[in-house]
């Protein structure tokens, strides 16, 4: 049993819950040897579960093999295979569950079944070396305020309805920007709110720490249609007030809780506005304001690959038998031994 | 002197025209722009007063406001004497602890029954006094609503607060919060906003049974 830190015990990690298609080799004490992806972009639209999970079993091979090869190791050499099992799309889950399946069953090595969630938060923390922060996690797919208590990382808050970075896409779709390949729309959005100078009075949402994001998309995009503004003006003021609802919740998360360090993960990380007035909230209340390195910040095989790790030193796999995929695995279902108090 | 930096405004403790007495103070946020900033911090300093008072109509202990200063975002109001609820619960005898959660529900019954919503039902906005009445504070986030889906939120926040923070007795304590609420508001009505929290939960994203 590899169950040690040693250097020489690699996990091969393998992402999949949406559009990315993630694999990456980790050491047991912590060191990213390879992290590769590749991501589905869809012609229009959003995410088509099916199409991304046929782009995922066709780039699975190649990003494997690319995996392994930057990591300068071979297959053989993986102690480990950690799967990202949820939460996320059916299709786009099964397909890395299958290659991981596979992977381990051919290598006979454990496997072990992966929260996407726990896994940007567990990244987070290695990157930055946050111990025991308020973590706002934000991302296409999810926007959750969460906090490790009594064993698991708990739900303070989260979107009622869409996710930010859901929000962000769709606006940036109605007003007719185009993605590019390494920008996602948020990024495109960053980018024209930079050049915005009025503000346009758009609903803001907060419920206790929940909030809501489906009425401000609404109305942004018909302020926006409606010819008055320039994209740049909607853009900013998108901006100011989706990431001000997420800096009063987070901040009312670190006034309950009063942990020492704020760590921002996800995605939608990467967005320098946002990180700027969590900045500032996380000075006022003397914590240490940590964000995941942008190579990290979207969804990755790192991730997962670090998070089981940390689940399998703590005596957590996943027998093949069980490792059918959960597509609506809550981030505070999942108990996290490998997390001291 | 500070005695609690919260997220939306921030309490002092002062001494007005020799009272004890909180001050209130919605200090700028500097990370949202300022006509952003200046609508929130004011729009919320008008109308928490004015929805405190409806409370006490409903018969829900609140402060007594002493001073509102609309443009600089100020509330001096009366000083609670007690202990937040937030560190009593877990402490308290299990029976204590039930009564004191069913006449949270109480309270909480009251304000929806005269339409008042909380809008952030935790349990450090809850001042337990020697007295052993429940003073509801901190009522920056509350709205007036008739209708059912509100309620629903607010309770849904309960019990969200009690499960985050009390995780070892929230099931209980939750349970005993909705006998008072129905106590106040009458069975059927209890009946209807508890399918809506469960409507509500199952509205949230990866939920196990839908």
């Amino acid at each position: 049993m590899p169950a040690n830190n040693s250097a020489d015990s690699y996990c091969l990690g393998i992402e999949s819950t949406a559009d990315d298609f993630g694999a990456a080799v980790v050491s047991f004490e912590g060191r990213v040897l390879s992290n590769i992806n590749d991501a589905y972009m869809p012609k229009e639209g959003g995410i088509h579960p099916r199409e991304a999970a046929r782009h995922h079993a066709e780039v699975a091979e190649k990003v494997l093999a690319e995996a392994f090869q930057k990591a300068a190791i071979r297959p053989r050499d993986v102690n480990l295979v950690a799967f990202s099992q949820g939460p996320g799309l059916g299709p786009c889950l099964r397909t890395g569950a299958t290659a991981a399946r596979a992977l381990a069953s051919y290598l006979d090595i454990p496997l072990v079944g992966v929260n996407h969630c726990v896994g940007h938060i567990e990244i987070g923390k290695l990157a930055t070396g946050a111990r025991d922060p308020v973590t706002l996690y934000v991302s296409g797919g999810n926007t959750i305020v969460s906090a490790f208590e009594a064993g698991r990382y708990r739900i303070f808050g989260e979107t009622l309805d869409i996710a930010i970075g859901n929000c962000l896409d769709v606006f940036a779709r109605a007003a007719g920007l185009q993605q590019r390949r390494g920008a996602p729309f948020g990024a495109v959005v960053e980018e024209l709110a930079l050049k915005g100078t009025q503000f346009v009075s758009l609903p803001y949402t907060v419920k206790g720490m929940d909030l809501s994001f489906s009425g401000l998309l609404t109305a942004a995009v018909q302020a926006f249609q409606s010819g008055q503004y320039s994209l740049e003006d909607m853009c900013f003021s998108l901006q100011e007030v989706a990431f001000s609802m997420l800096t009063e919740v987070t901040e009312r998360a670190l006034a309950h809780t009063e942990k020492p360090e704020v760590l921002l993960t996800g995605g939608v990380a990467a967005n320098r506005k946002l990180q700027s007035m969590l900045e500032i909230i996380s000075e006022e209340h003397d914590a240490r304001f940590c964000v995941v390195p942008l190579r990290l910040a979207a969804d990755n095989g790192a991730m997962i690959a670090w998070t089981g790790i940390l689940a399998y030193r703590s005596g957590v796999s996943t027998p093949i038998d069980k490792s059918y995929v959960n597509v609506k695995w809550r981030l505070e279902d999942v108990y996290a031994p490998w997390v001291e108090e | 002197m500070l005695i609690k930096k919260g997220a939306e405004a921030s309490l002092f403790l002062e001494t007005w025209h020799d009272r004890r007495v909180v001050m209130k103070r919605r200090l700028p946020k500097t990370y949202r722009i300022p006509e952003l900033d200046q609508t929130i911090r004011s729009q919320r300093t008008v109308h928490e007063p004015n929805i405190i008072h409806k409370a006490k109509e409903a018969g829900v202990p609140t402060p007594t406001i002493f001073m509102v200063d609309v443009a600089d975002a100020n509330i001096i109001m009366e000083f609670v004497e007690g202990k937040q609820v937030k560190e009593v619960l877990d402490t308290v005898s299990s029976e204590e602890r039930l009564s004191l959660s069913r006449l949270i529900g109480r309270m909480i019954g009251r304000l929806h029954k005269h339409g008042i919503i909380h809008g952030d039902l935790t349990t450090s906005n809850m001042i337990l006094t020697p007295h052993g009445k429940v003073v509801f504070v901190d009522f920056g986030l509350s709205e007036r609503s008739e209708e059912l889906e509100p309620k629903g939120v607010d309770l849904h926040l309960m019990k969200r607060a009690l499960h985050s923070t009390h995780y070892k007795h929230a099931k209980e304590c939750f349970k005993a919060v909705m006998e008072g609420y129905g106590e106040a508001v009458g069975k059927e009505k209890a009946k209807e906003v508890t399918a809506k929290i469960r409507e509500i939960e199952k509205r949230g994203r990866y939920v196990a049974e839908r």
